[in-house]
C-alpha cells in the first residue's frame, strides 16, 4: 500500500516539480504514469522509494513514512529501475552486476547464484553472463539494469521508461513479463510515453501534467478520452485514432486495441448483413 | 565545496564583468607578484584594501565573502604553521613576540590576498570570455574548446553523480556503512559509472561535433571578438602604476617599511607593566 498525501516538491534550483499530488496505490495494482516531458513523473516515483523526500506532504509505504527509513532499507521492498542504465552499471560482468544488490541485501551466495540465473534467463541475457555490461548495446544494457533489480524480487516494482530502445520482440516479452509479475501479486508502476504498450498491458492509468495528476482511470477510459488525452499531451493509440476519425459512422470511439476494433467491426458487419 | 562556490561565475552585468579577461588576468598577476614580493604586514594590508572597490563595483560581495570563508580553514593552518614553526624549529627560536605574531599574520594575509584576486577573476569572467581570450592569445583552438567544454560540463557531472548515487542506493548500497576502507570502497559503484559515462559522453560529443563539420574551416572567425576598450586601458594603466610603485618601494625602501607593532609600542608597554 502506497499512500501519497498532498505532496509538493521543489528542486533546490527552485523548480516546483510536484504541486499537490495525492494518490493511493493498493497492493497488487498495476499502474502506468503518463504525461509529457517534464510533467513530474520521475519526480513522483522517486518519492516512492524515498530518493526524494516531499517538501510538503507525506509519502508512506505500507504505513511507514519515507522520511523515517533509508533508501537502502526501503529498496528491499521497492525495486526501482532507472531511466538510464548507464547510471548504474559498473561491474566487470553482467553476472556481478545482477548480483550487486543481492550482496548488498546480504543474500547467501547459493541463493544469489540461483536468483541471478533466474533473472538473466527472464530477460534473455543468459548468453551475456560473463560479458562486460559496457560491451552491450543500449537495449541490452537496459535489460541488464532491469534484471539487476528484479533479481531480488521486490514487492513493488517501479520501472522508469522500461521500453526505451527495445525492439518489438523484447518489448512484447517485457510486456508479458510485467503482466506476469502483476498477476503474481506484485505492485507494478511503470512510467512511460509508449501508449501502444500501455494499451496492450491494460493497467490503471494516471495522467500527469505540470506537476499535477490531471486524470486517472482504466487504460481504456483514459486513453480514448479525447479531452483528457489532449490535456496531458498524449497521442492516443493508432487504433483509437482511427475510430476517432470514423466517429461520423456512428462507431464507438472508445476502442483501445486491435481486439477491441475487431469486435466492434464484426458487430457492425453482422448488423448490416 | 564552499571554496569552489567562490569561483563559480554567475551571469550578471557590471563594468568589471565587461572588462577584457586578458587585462583582468594581467591585473591578477600584478597582485600576485606584489603579494609575493613583500612579507611585511603593512603592504599586504594595503593590497587587501586596494581590491575591495573592484569587488563592490562588480557586485559579487556575497560570493566573494563565501570564497574567503571557504579559505578560512587554510588561512588558520597557515597562521598556526608560521607561528608554531618559527617559534620552535628555527635556529634561533623566536620568542612569541608581537613581531612574530605580525609576521604570521602577514603570511596569512598574503594567502588571503591571492585567493581574493583569483576569486575576483573567476567570479567576474564567463567561461566563454575566457575561452575567447585564450583563442585570441593564439592558443590553438582545440585547447580553447576543450577548456571551455570542460568548465561547462562540471555542473552536468555533479548532477550526474547525484543520479548515479540515487540509482545505486536504490539497489541497496549504503554509502555510510562500514569502517573507513569499506566506506571508500562504497564509492566504487559511483565512480565507475561516472567515469564511464563521462568518457562515453565525450566520445559521443566528439562524434556529434564531427558529424556537424567541426574543424572543417581552417581559419575560424568568432561572432564576438574581444576588443580592448577604454576601461581596459584604464585597468592596465592602474595595474602598471601599482606595479611600478611596488617595485620602487621594494628596491629602495624595503628595509624602511615600518612594523605595525612599532605603532602599537606604547600599548605593549602598558601590557608588560601589568604583567
Ligand atoms: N535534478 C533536478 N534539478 C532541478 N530540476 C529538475 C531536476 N530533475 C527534474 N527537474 C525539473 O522538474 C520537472 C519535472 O521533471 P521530471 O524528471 O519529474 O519529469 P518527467 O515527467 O519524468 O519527464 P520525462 O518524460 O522527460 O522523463 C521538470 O521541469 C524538470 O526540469
Ligand atoms: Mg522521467
Amino acid at each position: 500500500m502506497i499512500a501519497v498525501k498532498d505532496v509538493y516538491f521543489t528542486y533546490p534550483n527552485g523548480v516546483e516539480a510536484l504541486s499537490g499530488v495525492s494518490l493511493a496505490i493498493r497492493d497488487g495494482e498495476f499502474i502506468a504514469i503518463m504525461g509529457q516531458n517534464g510533467a513530474g513523473k520521475t519526480t513522483l516515483v522517486k518519492h516512492i522509494n524515498g530518493l526524494l523526500k516531499p517538501t510538503k506532504g507525506e509519502v508512506a509505504v505500507d504505513g511507514v513514512s519515507t522520511r523515517k527509513v533509508s533508501v537502502a532499507k526501503l529498496s528491499r521492498k521497492v525495486g526501482f529501475v532507472f531511466q538510464n542504465p548507464d547510471h548504474q552499471l559498473f561491474c566487470e560482468t553482467v553476472e556481478d552486476e545482477v548480483a550487486f544488490a543481492l550482496r548488498n541485501f546480504g543474500f547467501k551466495e547459493q541463493l544469489i547464484k540461483k536468483r541471478v540465473t533466474w533473472a538473466l534467463s527472464l530477460l534473455n541475457l543468459t548468453r551475456y553472463r560473463q560479458t562486460s555490461p559496457f560491451m552491450l548495446s543500449g537495449g541490452e544494457r537496459k535489460r541488464v539494469a532491469l534484471a539487476s533489480v528484479l533479481a531480488w524480487n521486490p514487492d513493488i516494482v517501479i520501472l522508469d521508461e522500461p521500453t526505451i530502445g527495445q525492439d518489438y520482440q523484447q518489448k512484447e516479452k517485457l510486456r508479458q513479463f510485467i503482466v506476469q509479475l502483476n498477476t503474481q501479486g506484485k505492485t507494478v508502476i511503470i512510467v512511460t510515453h509508449d501508449v501502444e504498450f500501455v494499451a496492450e498491458c491494460n493497467p490503471h492509468v494516471i495522467l500527469m501534467a505540470q506537476g499535477k495528476i490531471v486524470a486517472e482511470g482504466g487504460a481504456k477510459e483514459t486513453l480514448t478520452n479525447r479531452d483528457l488525452v489532449t490535456q496531458a499531451f498524449i497521442v492516443p493509440p493508432q487504433v483509437s485514432q482511427i475510430f476517432f476519425e470514423l466517429s461520423d459512422l456512428k462507431l464507438p470511439t472508445n476502442v483501445i486495441d486491435v481486439y477491441d476494433a475487431r469486435k466492434v467491426l464484426l458487430d457492425r458487419l453482422e448488423v448490416s448483413s | 565545496m564552499s571554496v569552489f562556490d567562490g569561483f563559480k561565475f554567475r551571469r550578471v552585468y557590471s563594468p568589471i564583468h565587461q572588462l577584457d579577461p586578458r587585462v583582468k588576468f594581467f591585473y591578477v598577476l600584478v597582485m600576485f607578484v606584489i603579494a609575493i614580493m613583500f612579507n611585511q604586514l603593512l603592504p599586504l594590508i594595503l593590497l587587501f584594501f586596494i581590491q575591495l572597490p573592484f569587488v563592490f563595483v562588480a557586485g559579487v560581495q556575497r560570493e566573494w565573502v563565501r570564497s574567503l570563508r571557504g579559505a578560512l580553514f587554510f588561512a588558520i593552518m597557515i597562521f598556526l604553521f608560521n607561528f608554531v614553526f618559527q617559534y620552535f624549529w628555527t635556529e634561533y627560536p623566536l620568542p612569541p613576540s608581537p613581531s612574530l605574531l605580525e609576521y604570521s599574520i602577514a603570511m596569512t594575509l598574503r594567502f588571503i590576498v591571492l585567493i581574493e584576486s583569483f576569486s575576483m577573476f573567476f567570479l567576474t569572467t564567463s567561461p566563454d570570455h575566457l575561452g575567447l581570450a585564450l583563442e585570441q592569445s593564439h592558443v590553438p583552438y582545440e585547447f580553447c574548446f576543450a577548456f571551455t567544454t570542460a568548465v561547462r560540463f562540471v555542473p552536468v557531472l555533479a548532477e550526474e553523480a547525484q543520479t548515479i548515487m540515487d540509482a545505486q542506493k536504490a539497489r541497496g548500497l549504503e554509502l555510510e556503512r562500514g569502517n573507513f576502507i569499506k566506506k571508500v570502497k562504497n564509492y566504487i559503484p559511483i565512480l565507475i559509472p561516472l567515469i564511464v559515462s563521462a568518457i562515453r559522453r565525450s566520445l559521443e560529443l566528439a562524434e556529434a561535433m564531427e558529424s556537424r563539420a567541426w574543424g572543417a574551416t581552417e581559419k575560424r572567425t568568432n561572432l564576438y571578438v574581444l576588443r580592448v576598450k577604454r576601461g581596459d586601458y584604464l585597468l592596465a594603466l592602474i595595474s602598471v602604476l601599482i606595479l611600478i610603485f611596488a617595485v620602487y618601494v621594494w628596491i629602495f625602501h624595503r628595509e624602511q617599511i615600518p612594523l605595525l607593532t612599532n605603532f602599537l609600542a606604547p600599548l605593549e608597554l602598558t601590557v608588560t607593566k601589568i604583567s
